[in-house]
């Protein structure tokens, strides 16, 4: 049974276990409801869960557990001799692409299925009779490869039998239990409010899952790649030029200090800009003016950063080269092409004014009137109290905010992967294009990259470096934000 | 000083300003003006920012409006059907047509009283390369047809397309191998009789994207599926997710370790860039659990792990703002805790809570890094899926990364597609939000 | 320069240090004062008193323009501090702010040094022309409000780690510091314990020989033995004003006399 019918049956399934906790129920209350501990739709529930719960959880298990016997029965058939001279991994790939052929050569009818069962690579151009149904194989299939493939659709198809027997099972014994549990003494709210409260603490546990998901893809690749690329070379290599052929310098430092100029750019732009506006915004505007100013700015931060990111390459990119390139209106001829660290850094900063405006309006806003009272009292001009008594107290508040939006410059993909240019560099010149731990781990994973070479693994490698950066800086940020908030609470 | 100072023995230090009020002093006077300074400052801050609004959206629509509009050229073909049984025969198909079409625009000219020494081949040019494939998938369509003339309205290439819109000019084809000067003053005439115009560029909203050599085809439409899935994805898992993550620890999550852990990570979760999304995506979807690549599900669920935090956030709030007088009434005629937040403060929340998920989902929809890690992006987004089932795991492209594969390429035909399809992203976003400030003005409750 | 006590030609005796005519003053709709009258004495202590919400607060408000940080609010009528218009458009509210200084409900000192909290009047009115100036004004401004004594071997602590009293009376030797003509006072126990309250007002009697105090008080026994001259607001109507001990044995009107013997408030 395919897996869309199987879940289908199983839906079907629980269905049935409602109708049948609700009328068993109905049934030894004599048909008045109100003998029963719960409403009758609770016994329903009841029903439909315990059907449903335990052959979907041997559902999930199984799909995971089944793919890796098979992996290994059928990798244990590659010899080493093969696998010696690719990889194991990339003649498991090939495996499971003639394997797929031969199922849809069988769905196509090219193939019956004793056929697909059979046919052997002495007799047959398989690459031919797959490449009829649309399969297209990059080599001729070797023998082994096909028994493999055809021993891997063996056991699939044994596996689904036997997966089709276990969940069907499992619901039709939950089933049995509805039926002998569901009487009017039992209490079914309980029970299904019970599982209810799991499947809530479920739902929270996502975020802890997505966190392991992140660290455990992360962590996994890059020991991968540190185990082809010496760690040292990584992080204290000066040269980024991959090479596909292979001899690669995959040093980090010429990405990361790209990383950080330009965020450093973005946060000269956006820091003053922001803080200003919100200080104007908080202190000073009226009403009227707060209301239309401070949602056209937040319109800046609700549009894509794809579309900065295009901003960057067609606009502000041509427009720094008539400033600051050859020929340019201050003919200084610093700036070659229109991707430079200044383009992404600049345009980076418009995209984080409203992120740093209102942080930093929330901020102000949280110093106690209080505060400003006292120091007008004193005769301090507004400007006076702002700078000497409201910044200062919200200064932590303030780093917080500083601290996130750099963690946002830091992790920013499309606006340097469009603005910042493509080749690694180490250089102080603004106006020379670089390129970005983000706008790497992008061209490492897109290429035609094998994806065990050490040039894709790099980029978890990267992606594993920007994570760390990341969730330090935004760990002090909420710190110090949480700490400066409780103390106005 | 007088003896009012003497009496009231203040600091000799301090002097006091014994002024009349109505005269500024200097230093009043200097520290006025640094008031007025720091509030120029600001309200400069402000307009810059505004600037920078205005000139974003300047910029997107004076770039992207002319991709809504395209260059056709009206070309009465003759159907024999000799013709088009010969070309049918053929191996390469559509330069049978092509020859068809070159005779019939050859016709076309003269009887405008156009004459060029220009060959068949060279004006061939002036028209879309995909020109020969629509004619023949009409004929292939109405076979009725062979044997009569009809009139078909042929997309121009994209050069005739950019001259008429301003964006090539003669000096620009000087190195241009595949339109000359001569080719626009042709056009230049047939553009005054008539014969070549510019139309609404339904193609291009609904169209599917198209190779590097044809720009006058490309469309977002099948990219615009693609979103159309993968927000599907996100809705359906992240809304009831969200939700239950909300009330778990809105209502009824302890105060211990495990509650504190969870909290820890999803305001973690949701500043870390999306970029390791896209990993995490690639990882594991793609790499472990073998899911297809460059699949609308597979973006979606990555989307959704990545807006769950903003929509658990949001969410909360909403549910925080129900006021516990609400939670004791339902508990004191005995409904049980979970009775209390389902019948009650649930319902009373949703307002709040629709309007965090439709925010959630359109900062989903304008994100591109992560898809362009699990494959969204490439020459993909070049058929309407055929059915629910091929829309959730055919390769699809999303919007924004259409946007991005448009921006990447050389011809700079494909950048006023890019701009185009962000004025048509932008119009989505704009709608849900408005819908949000709906939702948010027409159900907010003050307790 | 105006520098001698304002002398009535006619009648020989000391103007009022601060004189209402016809205050009123609104709120967006809401009439929060109407029609008031007063005059406050100089180098004495007059304490407004009323039931919340009476426009007392709004009213001393007004005396150092305070009110205008509110957008809302427009103050209409007469007020004279040593007979100049408050409300002229060519008062700086920022100089008649030094010269009328507040002290505020709650403590709250700047979360700067005590020695900054203090500091900080001076500096930005330019008042010291050294280090030296500046040490001898914050502990003048300190001994004043009896303060120094407690806190002159931490002068660069910050100010918010001092108590609640200690707090109350550091804001009085920051509002000293500027060196006021008048010191406004808006509850300034209302948010302390008794012992301190005790100090507060020990401190106020003090500081009558050389300041105009005007203090807003929810305690009547506070007002009893602090001020010399008490203002009753009722309604936003000023209902009647005169000697402390006047009012409180023998006040004229009907609504004084139920509000001192507890029958509202």
């Amino acid at each position: 049974m395919s897996l869309p019918i199987l879940v289908f049956v199983l839906l079907a399934l629980s269905v049935a276990g409602y109708v049948l906790g609700r009328g068993r129920a109905m049934a030894s209350a004599g048909g008045d409801a109100r003998k029963l501990h719960s409403l009758p739709n609770y016994y329903g529930w009841f029903g439909f869960l315990v059907a449903l719960l335990p052959a979907a959880l041997m559902l999930l298990l199984w799909l995971p557990a089944q793919s890796v016997v098979i992996d290994t029965q059928v990798s244990a058939m590659i010899s080493d001799r093969s696998a010696a001279e690719s990889s194991r991994g990339l003649v498991m790939s090939d495996v499971e692409r003639v394997a797929e052929g031969l199922d849809l050569a069988v769905d196509a009818g090219v193939l019956t299925e004793e056929q697909a069962a059979s046919i052997r690579t002495e007799f047959t151009d398989v690459r031919e009779r797959l490449g009829e149904v649309g399969v297209a194989l990059g080599s001729d299939v070797t023998s082994e490869t096909l028994q493999a493939a055809q021993r891997y659709r063996a056991l699939s198809s044994t596996g689904d039998l036997l997966r089709t027997l276990a969940v069907v099972a499992a619901a039709l014994a939950g089933l049995a239990f509805v039926y002998r549990r569901a009487a009017s003494t039992f209490r079914a709210r309980n029970a299904v409010e019970a599982v209810v409260r799991w499947i809530l603490i479920l739902a929270a546990s996502i975020a802890i899952l997505t966190t392991v998901g992140i660290i455990l893809s992360l962590i996994f690749n890059t020991v991968e790649f540190f185990s082809l690329y010496p760690a040292w070379d990584f992080f204290f290599g000066l040269t980024w030029s991959p090479s596909f052929g292979g001899g690669s310098e995959l040093g980090i430092l010429p990405l990361l200090w790209a990383t950080l100029y330009i965020s450093f750019i973005a946060l000269a732009v956006s820091v003053p800009i922001g803080l200003f506006a919100a200080i104007y915004l908080s202190e000073y505007a009226g009403p009227a003016v707060r209301a239309v100013a401070k949602p056209l700015l937040e319109v800046l931060a609700g549009i894509p950063t794809i579309v900065y990111g295009l901003f960057a390459l067609l606009t502000v990119g041509p427009l720094l080269v008539d400033i600051f390139g050859d020929g340019g209106v201050l003919g200084v001829g610093w700036m070659g092409g229109g991707t430079a660290v200044m383009t992404a850094g600049l345009v980076m900063g418009i995209m984080l004014i409203p992120f740093v405006s209102s942080l930093s309006d929330d901020i102000i806003n949280a110093v106690p009137q209080a505060m400003r009272d006292g120091s007008l009292g004193l005769g301090a001009t507004h400007s006076e109290t702002v700078k000497q008594v409201i910044l200062p107290a919200a200064l932590p508040g303030i780093v917080g905010a500083i601290l996130l939006a750099g963690s946002r410059a830091i992790g920013e993909t499309m606006i340097v992967v469009l603005g910042a240019g493509a080749a690694a560099r180490l250089s102080l010149n603004p106006f020379e294009a670089m390129t970005t731990v983000t706008a790497k781990i992008v061209s490492q994973l897109t290429g035609d990259a094998d994806f065990a070479s050490p040039e894709a693994l790099v980029a978890f490698a990267l992606g594993m470096t920007l994570f760390v950066i990341t969730l330090g800086l935004n760990v002090i940020a909420l710190y110090i934000v949480r700490k400066y908030r409780e103390q106005y609470e | 000083m007088t003896d009012t100072t003497a009496q009231t023995g203040r600091a000799v230090a301090a002097p006091a300003r014994k002024g009349s009020l109505l005269e500024v002093d200097s230093l009043t006077r200097k520290r006025n003006a640094a008031e007025a300074r720091f509030k120029m400052y600001g309200l400069s801050a402000v307009i810059v920012g505004l600037l920078f609004l205005v000139a974003l959206l300047a910029t997107i629509l004076s770039n992207g409006t002319s991709a809504f509009t395209q260059t056709f050229i009206t070309i009465p073909v003759p159907l024999e059907r000799a013709e088009i049984e010969a070309a049918e025969k053929s191996i390469v198909k559509t330069s049978k047509y092509r020859a068809i079409i070159g005779t019939a625009f050859a016709n076309v000219l003269s009887s405008a009283g156009i004459e060029t020494d220009m060959s068949a081949k060279d004006l061939d040019k002036m028209m879309s390369s995909g020109a020969a494939a629509s004619v023949r998938d009409f004929v292939l369509a109405n076979p009725a047809s062979i044997g009569t003339t009809h009139t078909f309205d042929l997309l121009a290439s994209s050069r005739v397309d950019g001259y008429l819109k301003g964006r090539v000019t003669r000096e620009d084809l000087i190195n241009d191998k595949n339109l000359d000067a001569a080719h626009l003053d042709i056009v230049d005439r047939l553009s005054a009789a008539g014969i070549v115009q510019k139309r609404f560029n339904w193609q291009f909203i609904f169209g599917a994207d198209a190779s590097d050599s044809r720009p006058e085809q490309a469309g977002i439409g099948v990219s615009m599926i693609g979103s159309f899935f993968m927000m599907l994805v996100v809705l359906v898992l992240s809304l009831p997710i969200g939700v239950a993550a909300s009330i778990y620890l809105e209502e009824f999550a302890p105060k211990n370790r495990f509650t504190d852990l969870i909290e820890v990570n999803i305001s973690n979760l949701a500043a870390v860039p999306s970029i390791v999304f896209g990993i995490l995506g690639l990882a594991a979807f793609i790499q472990f659990a073998h899911l297809p690549q460059s699949a609308p599900l597979v973006g979606g669920l990555v989307l959704t792990l990545m807006t769950l935090p903003t929509i658990i956030i949001s969410t909360r709030a909403s549910l925080k703002s129900v006021p516990p007088s609400i939670r004791n009434a339902a508990l004191g005629v005995g409904a049980s805790k979970m009775q209390s937040v389902f019948h009650h403060v649930l319902p009373l929340a949703m307002p709040g809570i629709l309007t965090g998920t439709i925010i959630g989902l359109a900062q989903a929809l304008g994100e591109t890094a992560p898809l362009l890690l699990i494959g969204m992006v490439g020459f993909i987004a070049s058929n309407v899926p055929d059915g629910v089932a091929a829309g959730f795991l055919d390769p699809n492209s999303a919007m924004p990364a259409q946007i991005y594969e448009w921006a990447k390429r050389a011809d700079p035909a494909f950048y006023e597609r890019a701009w185009g399809g962000i004025i048509i992203l932008l119009l989505f976003l704009m709608t849900m939000n408005i819908i949000a400030i709906i939702l948010r003005r027409r159900f907010e409750r003050r307790w | 320069m105006n520098e001698m006590p304002v002398v009535d030609a006619e009648a020989g005796t000391l103007l009022p240090k601060i004189s209402a005519k016809k205050v009123q003053v609104f709120y967006g709709e809401t009439h929060a004062i109407k029609d008031v009258d007063l005059n406050i004495a100089d180098r004495t202590v007059t304490a407004f008193i009323g039931p919340s919400g009476c426009g007392k607060s709004t009213f001393l408000r007004c005396l150092n323009r305070m009110n205008d940080t509110i957008d809302i609010c427009r103050v209409e009528g007469d007020i004279r501090i040593d007979g100049e218009d408050i409300y002229d458009p060519k008062v700086d509210p920022v100089q008649l702010r030094a010269k009328v200084g507040m002290v505020f409900q709650k403590p709250n000192p700047f979360p700067k040094s005590i020695y900054d909290n203090i500091a900080y009047g001076p500096r930005i009115h330019g008042l010291s022309r050294s280090k030296a100036d500046l040490d001898e004004i914050v502990a003048n401004s300190l001994q004043k409000a009896g303060l120094y004594e407690e806190v002159k071997d931490r002068l660069d602590e910050p100010g918010t780690g001092l108590s609640g009293g200690q707090q109350q009376r550091l804001c009085i030797a920051r509002a000293i510091a500027v060196s006021p003509e008048v010191i406004l006072m808006d509850e300034p126990c209302s948010a302390l314990d008794p012992i301190a309250t005790a100090k507060i007002e020990e401190l106020i009697d003090e500081l009558r020989e050389n300041y105009t105090i005007v203090i807003v008080t929810h305690s009547m026994q506070q007002a009893a033995r602090v001020s010399q001259r008490t203002a009753f607001f009722h309604l936003g109507n000023l209902v009647e004003e005169g000697e402390t001990k006047e009012i409180f044995t023998n006040p004229t009107d009907r609504r004084t006399q139920d509000y001192i013997t507890g029958r509202f408030g």
